[in-house]
């Protein structure tokens, strides 16, 4: 591991975050604030309550976690994807490093901006709703492997996709539904017990139950089964990624 | 003692479709030599340059530089490469000192500002420092590409097509940079299209056709070679073969028949034509015209690129 390498890569990164981080922050905390006004204040005053918890602070998990996975995915792919198009990949190519540094340092620029931002987030949610964090240790860690495995995600898609289409079509048609059907704005228990079963199979519902426990203490599916699913979704981004540098699957030929 | 800082043997590539474009290829480069490949588009020069880099991976053979093999220590291999790539690919919005950096920083090295400050002086790019590069002519990117390639000291440098589409101010820059960074001992492998740069600038000469080194060579012999002349018989009458009392002349006779030809260096003639004609004379050996040519290390290249290849 060489750590200049590794810091310049994450700087370069970051400064390019630095560059639009009035964007990077005014669209999050606008489209938050949007989330409340609907389903805070519009919604929340029918439902009120779940699981003993008010309905404004119950979303605050899910909406969290919501930008968590789609900032994640979409800076680490769009991060690896722009050099790929522009063909300055070519330096990253020809560098001393190995695959792990390249992936490493381009993952912690991504893990960092995202965190900043579900920070963000975060802290306009409790200019509107009484924030209460049972677990903060747990909290962070969950938020954490979140954005490391789905900026994993991200750098696999930035890779893959040989356009913009598709590197925006991965995101919009898996990620973004799977986070509204993962529980976001409601409790899985909830739904009717042929769409629980349904829900077992995502993976958004595990990060979204083990966070809210963070926070509220309670729980769709246990803990360590939360802690199992992310665990394995993140080794499986892992031995993509291994396959993608063994064979220099579309970044050597 | 001159020994090799790279060394190529049994290299091939194959594209992922199928497409042969590097053959066998075997070759060493010198410590401190300036190497030039030339040969026409789609030859395989800028395949072989981004194989050494590691931005290819080759099909067969090995490579290794510096004594590094470039799969098994790459680390150590690349660490001695600086690249300037064919293409002017560049960041858009960094700025130029920025991207400077970045390159030198990728290499593992720490920050030297006064040497990347004479740099961009050297290339006079040191007034455009805070220019975003996506701002900069293509020249001055050009300029940029080298800065970013020499940023980390590489002890080898590869310049792939360095003066495409470049204009006369900067070709006459980069050449002087090519030769301070020869003086100073890197190593420079360029490849390029036109001969004229190769017979200036290079030690040696290399020439590629077709995924195959067809002739790789000092430019001093092959400048010898351009100071031979040929000197051409009309015969009157078709030859079948050239008789023996010509053998000593080294003589080619054309698949016709018809044309009788005779190299020889101009600077060391000594009365051979004179022996030649009188022989021919006593042969009874008849021809209506001669005359006389120089081949140019240009007509050596056409000739060689333009031969259909081999099987
Ligand atoms: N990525 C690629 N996939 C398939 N064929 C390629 C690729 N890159 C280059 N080629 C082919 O390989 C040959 C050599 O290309 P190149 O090395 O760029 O030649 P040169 O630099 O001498 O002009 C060309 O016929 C080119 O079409
Ligand atoms: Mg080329």
């Amino acid at each position: 591991m060489n750590p200049i390498a590794f810091l310049t890569i994450y700087r370069y990164q970051m400064a390019r975050t630095w560059r639009t981080l009035f964007q990077s922050v005014f669209s999050p905390v606008i489209s938050t604030s949007l989330y409340f006004v609907v389903f805070g204040s519009a919604i929340g005053s029918r439902i009120t309550e779940v699981d003993g918890i008010h309905y404004g602070a119950f979303i605050v998990p899910g909406l969290v976690m919501m930008s968590l996975l789609t900032q994640s995915v979409s800076n680490a792919s769009f991060a690896i994807y722009f050099p790929r198009f522009t063909g300055t990949i070519y330096e990253l190519l020809s560098a001393p490093l190995s695959y792990m540094e390249i992936v490493l340092s381009y993952t912690a620029a991504a893990v960092s901006k995202s965190i900043l931002l579900a920070t963000i987030i975060l802290l306009t949610a409790s200019i509107f709703v009484p924030l209460h964090i049972a677990h903060p240790v747990w909290m962070v860690l969950f938020m954490l492997l979140t954005a490391t495995t789905f900026s994993l995600l991200g750098f696999i898609i930035g890779i893959w996709a040989d356009n913009f289409e598709k590197l925006q079509l991965v995101p919009l048609l898996i990620v973004t539904p799977l986070t509204f059907l993962g529980g976001t704005f409601y409790s899985v228990q909830m739904l009717p017990p042929f769409w629980q079963t349904v829900s077992l199979f995502n993976p958004v519902v595990y990060l979204i139950s083990g966070f809210r426990w963070s926070f509220y203490d309670i729980a769709d599916v246990p803990l360590s089964i939360s802690l199992l699913v992310t665990g394995a979704f993140l080794a499986i981004c892992l031995a993509i990624l291994a396959w993608i540098f063994k064979t220099g699957y579309r970044l050597k030929q | 003692m001159t020994h090799n800082i790279i060394s190529i043997s049994g290299l091939s590539k194959t594209y992922p479709k199928g497409f042969e474009a590097l053959r066998n290829i075997h070759l060493d480069i010198r410590q401190g030599e300036l190497f030039a490949l030339l040969g026409p588009n789609g030859a395989g020069k800028t395949t072989l340059i981004n194989l050494i880099c590691g931005i290819v991976r080759p099909t067969v053979g090995s490579v290794s530089v510096g004594g590094f093999d470039i799969i098994t220590r790459y680390k150590q291999a690349r660490a001695m490469i600086g690249l300037v790539p064919q293409e002017l690919t560049t960041d858009a919005f960094e700025t130029v000192w920025a991207t400077v950096c970045y390159t030198r920083g990728l290499f593992g090295k720490r920050p030297d500002p006064a040497y990347l400050e004479k740099l961009l002086r050297d290339l006079s790019l040191w007034e455009k420092k805070d220019s975003q590069i996506v701002t900069l002519s293509g020249g001055m990117k050009r300029r940029v590409l080298i800065a970013k390639a020499l940023s980390h000291q590489p002890h080898v440098l590869f310049l792939d097509e360095p003066t495409a589409g470049v204009d006369v101010a900067l070709r006459r820059d980069m050449w002087q940079l090519v030769r301070d960074l020869r003086n100073a001992g890197v190593t420079i492998i360029l490849t390029t299209h036109y001969i004229e740069e190769a017979e200036e600038m290079a030690d040696r000469i290399g020439v590629i056709r077709k995924g195959e080194l067809i002739l790789v060579e000092d430019k001093v012999e092959l400048m010898r070679k351009l100071g031979m002349k040929r000197l051409s018989l009309q015969l009157a009458e078709p030859m079948t073969a050239i008789p023996p009392s010509l053998a000593g002349y080294g003589l080619e006779l054309s698949p016709d028949g018809n044309v009788l030809t005779y190299t020889y260096d101009s600077q060391s003639e000594r009365g051979m034509i004179a022996a030649l004609l009188d022989t021919l004379n006593r042969l009874g050996i008849a021809f209506h015209d001669l005359n006389t040519s120089q081949r140019s290390l240009e007509d050596i290249f056409v000739s060689l690129v333009h031969e259909d290849a081999a099987p």
